[in-house]
């Protein structure tokens, strides 16, 4: 007899449990690139999900034009796009910094715009595939579920960098100046560091994890012009519910909130669509600075 | 100068009534004949429909010669983005505005459903050839529309009847959440009962979605042999992909209930070889459609689909309707329609039923191995050609209430 939850075995939900992980460790990705910028800049950088996407394009064009490999790619892209995230805030947003939120949003929202319709132009909306390296051919029964080893490999490579990011921005001497400079920008300039250049530097970094996730997920989905902004609300919400600019808060949110969607879809798959947002809605409710985030 | 103003007088006078009599003598309403293709230009489906159906339709207007009953045809086009509310909107500013005769391709069951309803309040002619559900035909059918390339009926029988007597008699179903999706369903559920196998279960999954891996790893728990993916566009294109990814294919066989030429193209003949679908139109089955389709290529980056090429037949046989009916009237047109039989590259003696159901033959095929295929979009095996009459739902289970029985 097998156990089960709610009518439900408990290999299927140990195999639900594990692809839940799988999309958690992308939202958690992405949501701390976001959460990063945010931090720093105090811009909200809607052009994340846009991002996402020329990573996977860069993959994708790095393949097929360059005859470059995955692993290649998985580095070379994100430093196309942190590069291009660098120009773009070089270029505009420094502009931006004195005036309200509002403003950085539309320029990001509408520069999102511009790329989805140039590629869209370019490639169509069904898409590009993206071969999975033959390294990670296949997959492995875990007698609960079928794991492609390329799955795994999503699994470790975003948890490596995610916390690579967290330690770095909470326990060295470069992660105190940042946070120093979020708090007090002028104070920090006056002992000697060059802020201006380092806020350039970490709005790269953080367009570069949005690269990053890109290439990781071009394998698995199709990659698609649109694949940023199909995702990248859901990646906001997860910012909003973790508390906008934490960066351990977006980390362990972005991964829960995959498994409870995860769960959604076990036992009502028609809501896993709005579960997020629902969630959000509560938590805007009742804690607005988010779970992890403080009130200012 | 008296003499001479009289006498510009009666020219003018004259001038204005011979216009007047030209454009009543040509019977079209306001001496232009209005096409509008409302599609998805930018969205999940617009690379099925979308630019390829303005090009499909811009070609009609070409080959007919640009002009019917001396006037002029005019193409105007229009992304409704797959919303019901601006696409129903949209249609009333053609129609009150614009001056549109006929709207075409509606992809989106829901929106098609919508201007459907709306240009029959202002007596105009629908003619769906992307939108799928067979709801069109049936509980919302009406007078003034056809339904031309394909529904969700035809899809069921060709695919579930030719995989159930293969031995794919257990199915379990990912479906997308919306009418579309829940009509698929249904209509394949309903002949893989009559045709002797069984429904062993199903998943609703919102649309649209990337990851189904949640869905895929419930339909492999469910034991089924064949999961049916009653999805659409990028949807099924990520079900196909991460189907291989889990190594769910291994031991069962996905079942595409809608799949567009544009769908294989992107997935590539490696991931989707083996795969048993129907459609309503190939470009590589005999010369007619190789030409027209070659023609179609050099306009358009890529081959046709069922869609664009319904897009196409629809219009030339809506001009020539307009041509023998002597007037855009819709009654009248609609009446010349379904009087003449439809003979072109997309149908051979296709014919329109009282419910507005454009009846031709369909194709079960099968999706080329790469070592198959000689070239780009060679990519299907015809494997039969489905009778027109045995392909869609007889009247005799219609619910339109323009059968009578």
């Amino acid at each position: 007899m097998m156990i089960q939850v709610f009518g439900v075995p408990i290999q299927a939900l140990l195999g639900q449990l594990l692809i839940g992980l799988i999309n958690g460790s992308f939202y958690a990705i992405l949501s701390l690139g976001l959460a990063i910028i945010f931090g720093l800049l105090n811009i909200i950088n809607f052009t994340h999900g846009a991002q996402y996407m020329l990573g996977a394009f860069a993959a994708w064009m790095s393949l097929t034009y360059l005859g470059v490999n995955y692993w290649v790619g998985l580095i070379l892209a994100p430093l196309i796009v942190g590069a291009f995230g660098i120009l773009m805030e070089r270029l505009m947003l420094r502009r931006l910094y004195h005036l309200d939120h509002l403003y950085g949003l539309l320029l990001t929202f509408g520069l999102a715009l511009v790329l989805e319709g140039v590629f869209r132009q370019l490639y169509g909306v069904s898409g590009l595939s993206y071969t999975i390296p033959d390294i990670f051919q296949g997959g492995v029964n875990l007698g609960f579920m079928f794991l492609p080893y390329y799955r795994a490999w999503v699994i470790v490579a975003s948890l490596t960098v995610c916390f690579a990011t967290w330690f770095v921005i909470e326990r060295t001497k470069l992660g105190a100046y940042l946070r120093a400079a979020t708090e007090n920008p002028e104070l920090l300039q006056a002992f000697g560091v060059n802020v201006p250049l380092m806020i350039t530097l970490t709005f790269g970094y953080g367009v570069a994890l949005a690269g990053f996730a890109g290439v990781l997920a071009a394998p698995i989905y199709q990659v698609t012009p649109v694949m940023g902004s199909n995702l990248i609300i859901v990646v906001f919400a997860v910012v909003v519910i973790g508390g906008m600019g934490s960066i351990l808060g977006s980390i362990v949110t972005g991964i829960a909130l995959g498994l409870i969607e995860g769960m959604t879809k076990v036992f009502y798959p028609e809501a896993s669509g709005v579960v997020v947002f629902v969630i959000m809605a509560l938590v805007l409710l009742l804690r607005p600075a988010g779970l992890f985030g403080r009130e200012k | 100068m008296a003499k001479k103003r009289l006498l510009t007088a009666i020219v003018t006078g004259l001038a204005l009534v011979m216009a007047v009599s030209a454009a009543s003598a040509a019977g079209l309403s306001d001496g232009v004949l209005k096409v509008g293709v409302m599609t998805d230009m930018s969205g999940a489906y617009s690379d099925l429909c979308g630019p390829g159906s303005v090009v499909a339709a811009q070609m009609a207007i070409d080959d007919f010669g640009g002009k019917v009953l001396g006037k002029k045809i005019e193409l105007v086009s229009v992304d409704h983005q797959n919303k019901p509310d601006i696409a129903a909107n949209k249609a009333r500013e053609w129609f009150d505005t614009e001056k549109v005769d006929v709207i075409t391709d509606l992809p989106t069951s829901s929106a098609a459903l919508a201007v459907m309803e709306v240009a029959n309040q202002k007596n105009k002619i629908t003619l769906i050839s992307t939108g799928a559900s067979t709801k069109i035909t049936n509980d919302n059918c009406n007078a003034t529309n056809v339904h031309w390339t394909y529904d969700t009926y035809a899809l069921a029988v060709g695919t579930g009847k030719a995989v159930v007597a293969n031995g794919g008699d257990t199915w379990f179903f990912i479906t997308a959440d919306y009418a579309f999706g829940h009509s698929l369903e249904n209509d394949t559920a309903a002949v893989v009962k009559a045709s002797g196998g069984k429904v062993v279960g199903d998943v609703k999954a919102p649309f649209p979605n990337t990851d189904f891996s949640s869905f895929l790893m419930q339909a492999q728990a469910s034991g089924a042999k064949i999961i049916g993916l009653a999805n659409a566009g990028a949807d099924t294109i990520n079900s196909i992909k991460q189907a291989k990814e889990f190594g769910i294919t291994q031991n069962q066989t996905l079942a595409g209930l809608l799949i567009f030429i544009t769908d294989i193209n992107s997935l590539g003949l490696d991931t989707a070889q083996g795969m048993v679908l129907t459609t309503g139109f190939y470009w590589d089955r005999n010369d007619e459609t190789r030409a027209w389709s070659k023609r179609f290529r050099e306009r358009h980056k890529n081959m046709p689909t069922m869609g664009q090429a319904g897009v196409y037949s629809s219009l030339m046989h809506y001009f020539s309707a307009v041509e023998k009916a002597g007037t855009d009237d819709s009654a009248a047109v609609m009446a010349a329609m379904k009087s003449m039989p439809i003979n072109d590259m997309f149908a051979k003696n296709g014919y329109i039923r009282d419910d507005g159901r454009m009846v031709h033959d369909m194709y079960l095929v099968q999706v080329k191995k790469p070592a198959e295929s000689k070239g780009p979009w060679d990519y299907y095996k015809v494997l039969r050609t489905i009778p027109g009459d045995e392909a869609y739902m007889s009247l005799d289970s219609s619910t339109c209430k323009l059968v009578k029985k």
